[in-house]
């Protein structure tokens, strides 16, 4: 962290050049403390096995399962857990575990690909907000409170009311309903980096405001944007979840996990397992994000002091 | 600088004003803000593909009866005039007639707020009641066993799908056990489930809030005083802890309507209750565009008035913030 700090005090060129190497390859000495500092909190590393584990189903779903996802057969309809079937058969008689298999692609792309847009969103008005200040930042900011005032889901219905039904649609909605607050976090940040020294010898010596934002500025913000991306994943995971629940989301058959819980809605007496075992999928899953999520931002804490 | 009421001993006086100061520009600047959300859910919601008119009719229509029909909902207009309708109508409180109910949007949505507000109201209450106690013993046992536990359900709150807990609960209390009602809202019973499922992710927040406040406000000077001069550890919580870290606690409650509003919506739909969230649902299932717009407003506007309150009331509650 000193070390950290004495390069960042640095001439803007000298600092350029820390922050390439950075990117590209982190000084052993670093990486090895974010590492220690990660592992020291126990949950923190539970959660990324997790993570790691459900990329590993997500990658090999089909050699895992000797099941097709879709493949109806109306003789095992809402079969109850067996050996040949481990969490049962849903009300078409597909494999239940197949199902949720093939659902933690669909999870950790609607995990994911939503966060990353609504982050390249928010970090790049952040960003534009932070470091031009005035009136730009005044309207950024104002319409940051506008979407925040919106109770997220509602928006999030509304858009799909819009644009219609579809997995494609539900990442650009969860991107616009999510960026507002990362605009801000990295606004704040912003704030108190464009006072640091070195971006202003970056100024003195004649670096364009684009260049200084993006290769002296944003750099510095990446220690807040990861914990800010591992947190946003679950959040975005359940906003499909919900979206799919309520029929605005994903449409069958496709094996969302939200989705298989609202068709097992209907067969909670007979056939409970159906809605009860994606959702102990999804509350992993989450729960393995935010542990990390966790974890990253005790083992950045000393990054993120700006 | 001092003030001038200061100085003339108007302390009073000068406090109010600032007061009212505060609440002014708070006030003033919601307006933009409420401009903005009304521009925006008028674009979202007017530019979807398809006639409404023919939607409203299904088949066998004639052309020039869609087209009558289309003149009178004023719905050839431009779409400014068409927005300024929608502006100065909401404002009138009048949003307009849902295409299927035929019915006010207005009414529709007042006749069931009352439903979501009762349901809201108990599910804060238990956030509350169990939020600030567990994580008050949370701060004071820091790494027990309840600590833990407390810790771990708050996770799990804010981890869960709440349509996902509000089926376990469902499938455990009222089939299994067949201690409540599986779905309704008539009486106090119907309560329970709904208000607990919408309740628990904000009572984790409240406990993790209160925990992270009291352990900060604990590590100050005046507390150290406090212990010094022979306190013991109950009333310095108490009497001298306590006050200061309820503080970020007491916004955050307010500020919580957005969040309890969305899972207001899941809630209601998974127990059949007839709340407003209830009526967005059905909207979006109608293609109901009048109805879904007038439900997006007043939720919305109900989130701002739940901030606009949580800035107030923590103005009231911490000076400092009035005068900056």
């Amino acid at each position: 962290m000193q070390e950290l700090n004495a390069k960042n005090t640095n001439v803007g060129n000298e600092a350029a050049i820390w922050e390439e190497e950075d990117i590209a390859a982190p000084p052993a000495s670093m990486l090895r403390d974010l590492v220690t500092a990660y592992r020291r909190n126990r949950l923190a590393t539970l959660g990324a096995i997790i993570v790691l584990v459900l990329f590993f189903l997500a990658i090999f779903a089909p050699r895992l399962s000797p099941y097709d996802p879709l493949a109806i057969d109306l003789d095992l309809m809402t079969q109850a857990p067996s050996r040949a079937h481990w969490l049962g058969t849903d009300q078409f008689g597909r494999d239940l575990l197949t199902r949720i298999l093939y659902g933690t692609r669909i999870s950790l792309e609607v995990g994911i690909i939503p966060t990353l847009l609504s982050m390249t969103i928010g970090t790049s008005l952040g960003l534009i907000s932070g470091y031009y200040g005035g009136k730009v930042d005044m309207a950024i900011m104002r319409l940051c409170d506008i979407v925040m005032a919106f109770p997220s889901l509602l928006l999030a219905m509304a858009i799909m009311y819009t644009l219609g039904a579809s997995l494609l649609n539900i990442f650009i909605a969860l991107a616009v309903v999510g960026w507002a607050g990362t605009a801000r976090v990295v606004r704040s940040q912003v704030l108190s980096l464009k006072e640091k020294e070195f971006v202003e010898a970056a100024r003195a010596v004649g670096v364009r405001n684009r260049v200084i934002m993006v290769r002296h500025i944003l750099p510095n913000c990446l220690p807040a944007l990861i914990v800010l991306f591992t947190m946003g994943i679950p959040g975005a995971i359940l906003s499909e979840a919900s979206l799919s629940f309520l029929g605005v989301g994903a449409q069958p058959p496709t094996p969302s996990w939200g989705l298989i819980i609202t068709s097992g809605k209907e067969y909670l007496f007979s056939a409970p397992w159906i809605a009860i075992s994606p959702g102990v999928f999804i509350l992993f899953t989450a729960l393995a994000f935010n542990f990390m999520g966790d974890g990253l931002r005790d083992a950045l804490d000393p990054y993120m002091k700006q | 600088m001092l003030p001038r009421g200061a100085l003339l001993g108007n302390w009073r006086q000068w406090e109010a004003s600032q007061m009212a100061r505060f609440i002014l520009k708070r006030l003033l600047i919601s307006i933009p803000i409420m401009i903005g959300i009304t521009i925006i859910i008028f674009v979202l919601l007017n530019v979807v593909p398809g006639d409404p008119v023919a939607l409203m009719m299904k088949e066998h229509i004639s052309v020039d009866v869609v087209a009558r029909v289309r003149a009178q909902m004023h719905l050839d207009d431009p779409a400014f005039i068409r927005y300024f309708r929608f502006l100065f109508g909401a404002l009138r409180g009048d949003l307009g007639e849902s295409y299927k109910l035929q019915r006010p949007v207005a009414a529709l949505i007042l006749g069931a707020f009352p439903t979501t507000f009762v349901l809201a109201l108990w599910a804060a209450l238990f956030a509350w009641i169990v939020g600030i106690p567990a994580g008050i013993l949370s701060a004071v046992k820091k790494y027990s066993l309840p600590d833990n536990l407390f810790m771990g359900f708050s996770l799990m709150g804010v981890s869960m799908p709440i349509f996902w807990s509000a089926l376990l609960f469902q499938w455990c209390f009222a089939v299994k056990l067949g201690w409540l009602p599986v779905a309704g809202f008539s009486s106090w019973k119907y309560v329970i489930m709904p208000a607990v499922v919408l309740g628990w992710s904000s009572a984790g927040t409240i406990a993790r809030l209160t925990r992270s406040s009291l352990l900060e406000v604990m590590r100050n000077d005046y507390i150290r005083t406090a212990r010094a001069k022979g306190l013991r550890e109950l009333p310095v919580i108490f009497k001298h802890a306590l006050k200061n870290s309820l503080l970020p606690v007491v916004t955050v409650m307010a500020i919580q309507v957005a969040g309890l509003l969305s899972g207001a919506i899941l809630t209601e739909s998974v127990f059949g209750i007839p709340g407003v969230g209830r009526i967005a649902v059905n909207a979006i299932q109608a293609r109901d565009m009048p109805l879904l717009q007038g439900t997006v407003l007043f939720e919305t506007l109900l989130v701002v008035l739940g901030n606009l309150t949580a800035d107030i009331l923590y103005a009231f509650l911490d000076p400092r913030i009035k005068v900056n």
